[in-house]
């Protein structure tokens, strides 16, 4: 479904990514994992728009998206949620779903009908399936930092996306929202049948979840195989795990 | 359509308000309509800022230069050729918009304050052109006396003939606020960044909402000819787009009817504190000041805050 091959990025002569590749097939879960600093984020940014590789090739069905801008990568299936809590603010957690929608439908551009009577019921399907329906009316800069991680979910979800690529999504989490998440993420794979593209520090959720794991290095890609493997790989042992795991 | 955003609770209140409004002039003196008038156009005019820079977060710095164009070219198709009025009445807001669509198109390319700076230096080219084109403009003496047809000679007549455009303007402004669009908007101004990464156009959101905002600033424009008769260069000036500015944050950006409080205070002051002393800015830098450290929601929207804590205490009450 999703191919990165040979991408580089560089800023002010630093280089973020060096010759990364990932392949991500239809269905499956992939993990992204690495030190702080190691390029994750700059790779996930690269996939979905916000920065354009210098060289190499980001194949998305078939179609080469390096360098598109965001909106049309979203459109063509790709969702994201954000590291940092990246919603709008203003707006009530009901609208920050709904604009999602709106504009997956195309629906941004109406001028004279109400939103109120707009994309109802798809909005609420989505915050029934993250749990966030009784907290639907408030504003969502007032949420705890936990449900507005949720709400950053919900939101990606709000655009249908075939493949949903998060960023640490439970960095900042108490425990018991960190295993309600894991359940959820599983549970949207399986029913809406999503691929999902993640990173995460916790070792513990990525090794639980993840189908296969490619790991980073210095903007390097070191591998990418089914976890038993990368956890007896040599080269990562030495790069990421201290050699203890 | 307008079940959905229309609730009965502030329908009465609103038309009980218009309804006092028309039948105002034949009571009071001839100074307070037009007093009231000019607020009727100033406030439309602050209305169509709080479109792109409260609800949709632009630097829309000057805001007056679509809001002066719309003002010339009613006046000039007025004075300068024999077509209707009416022709010039569509076309000042159209000319508006589409001034707005040529500056907007380069300034939505640009981020936040070079946005706000490239808006005006181009807007100053428009006055520029007013200010020394002497013989299309009238260079900075503008247009005087400019002819209207006997339906709207008198200040009572072209008093009724503003509330009524307002009232019209202010619900097609109301439904764009309440639309998708206008909640898209909303969003890009919270988050312009998630709002691509959720596949909207962003700039080209923001470019439709600057040309709408023109054109209603346009409409502005026309009225202001409708009352004064006559245009002059200081309607394009950017001392102008910083007061409409003032304000839209006088009255909170982040309401509604906002803008058009703000815009009554303005005007209200400077009427009446323009009698005792020449110094009438003076007066508005200290509001502006206090304003900033004690009420940065704006006068409607402190009140909007009040009463919401008040009903939420009620209901805490009540259980």
């Amino acid at each position: 479904m999703l191919r990165v091959e040979a991408v580089k990025k560089s800023f002010d002569g630093f280089l973020a990514v060096n010759e990364a590749d990932l392949l991500v097939k239809k269905g499956e879960i992939i993990a992204v994992i690495g030190p702080n600093g190691a390029g994750k984020t700059t790779l996930f940014n690269l996939i979905t728009g916000q920065l354009k590789p210098d060289t190499g090739r980001i194949i998305f069905k078939d179609e080469d998206i390096a360098g598109v801008p965001p909106y049309e990568i979203c459109r063509k299936g790709i969702g994201r949620s954000f590291q940092i809590v990246n919603i709008f603010n203003r707006l009530t957690v009901f609208e920050n779903v709904q604009v999602a929608m709106l504009s997956h439908q195309k629906k941004t551009f109406k001028l004279f009908s109400p939103t109120k009577g707009q994309v109802i019921q798809e909005t609420k399907d989505i915050l029934d399936n993250v749990g966030l329906s009784d907290k639907a009316s408030k504003i969502s800069s007032s949420l705890s930092h936990g449900d507005q991680k949720v709400l950053e979910m919900a939101v990606a979800l709000g655009n249908r996306p075939e493949l949903l690529i998060l960023d640490e999504p439970t960095a900042g989490m108490s425990p018991e929202e960190t295993s309600v998440t894991i359940e959820m993420i599983k549970r949207l794979t399986t029913d809406l049948g999503l691929t999902i593209l993640f990173c995460e520090h916790d070792m513990e959720l990525v090794f639980s979840i993840a189908h296969k794991i490619m790991v980073m290095q210095q903007g390097r890609s070191i591998i990418q195989a089914k976890p038993d493997q990368v956890r007896d790989n040599r080269e990562v042992q030495e790069a990421y795990l201290g050699g203890s795991a | 359509m307008f079940r959905n955003i229309f609730h009965l609770k502030s329908f009465v209140p609103i038309v009980g308000v218009f309804i006092v409004l028309l039948i105002l002039p034949p009571i009071i003196p001839r100074f307070y309509t037009y007093i009231i008038a000019l607020m009727f156009v100033t406030g439309l005019l602050a209305m169509s800022l709080n479109m792109v820079v409260g609800h949709g977060g632009m630097f829309q710095f000057h805001h007056c230069a679509f809001y002066g164009v719309g003002a010339y070219t009613f006046a000039l198709i007025l004075t300068k050729t024999t077509l209707p009025m009416w022709v010039g009445f569509v076309a000042g807001p159209i000319a508006a918009g589409f001034v707005g669509l040529l500056i907007g198109w380069f300034c939505v390319r640009l981020s936040r304050l070079y946005f706000g700076m490239l808006q005006i230096s181009l807007g100053s080219l428009i006055w520029a052109i007013a200010f020394r084109w002497y013989s299309l403009t009238g260079g900075d003496d503008g247009i005087h006396g400019i002819p209207m047809p006997s339906i709207l000679s008198s200040l009572n007549c072209s008093y009724y003939f503003i509330l009524i455009v307002l009232a019209i303007c202010l619900v097609g402004i109301y439904l764009i606020f309440k639309s998708p669009f206008g909640t898209t908007l909303q969003a890009i101004r919270d988050n312009p960044q998630r709002c691509e990464a959720v596949g909207v156009n962003v700039r080209r959101h923001q470019l439709v909402a600057i040309v709408i905002a023109s054109f209603f600033a346009g409409v502005a424009g026309v009225l202001f000819v409708v009352l004064e008769k006559s245009v002059f260069p200081d309607l394009l000036f950017w001392v102008l787009s910083l007061e409409i500015l003032i304000m839209c944050l006088l009255g909170g950006w982040f309401t509604f009817l906002g803008p058009m409080l703000g815009a009554a205070i303005t005007v209200a002051l400077r009427t009446f504190v323009g009698i005792y002393t020449e110094y009438w800015t003076l007066i508005l830098g200290v509001i502006l000041i206090l304003l900033i450290f004690f009420l940065p929601e704006g006068v409607l929207g402190y009140f909007i805050d009040k009463f919401k804590e008040r009903g939420i205490n009620a209901m805490q009450e009540e259980k």
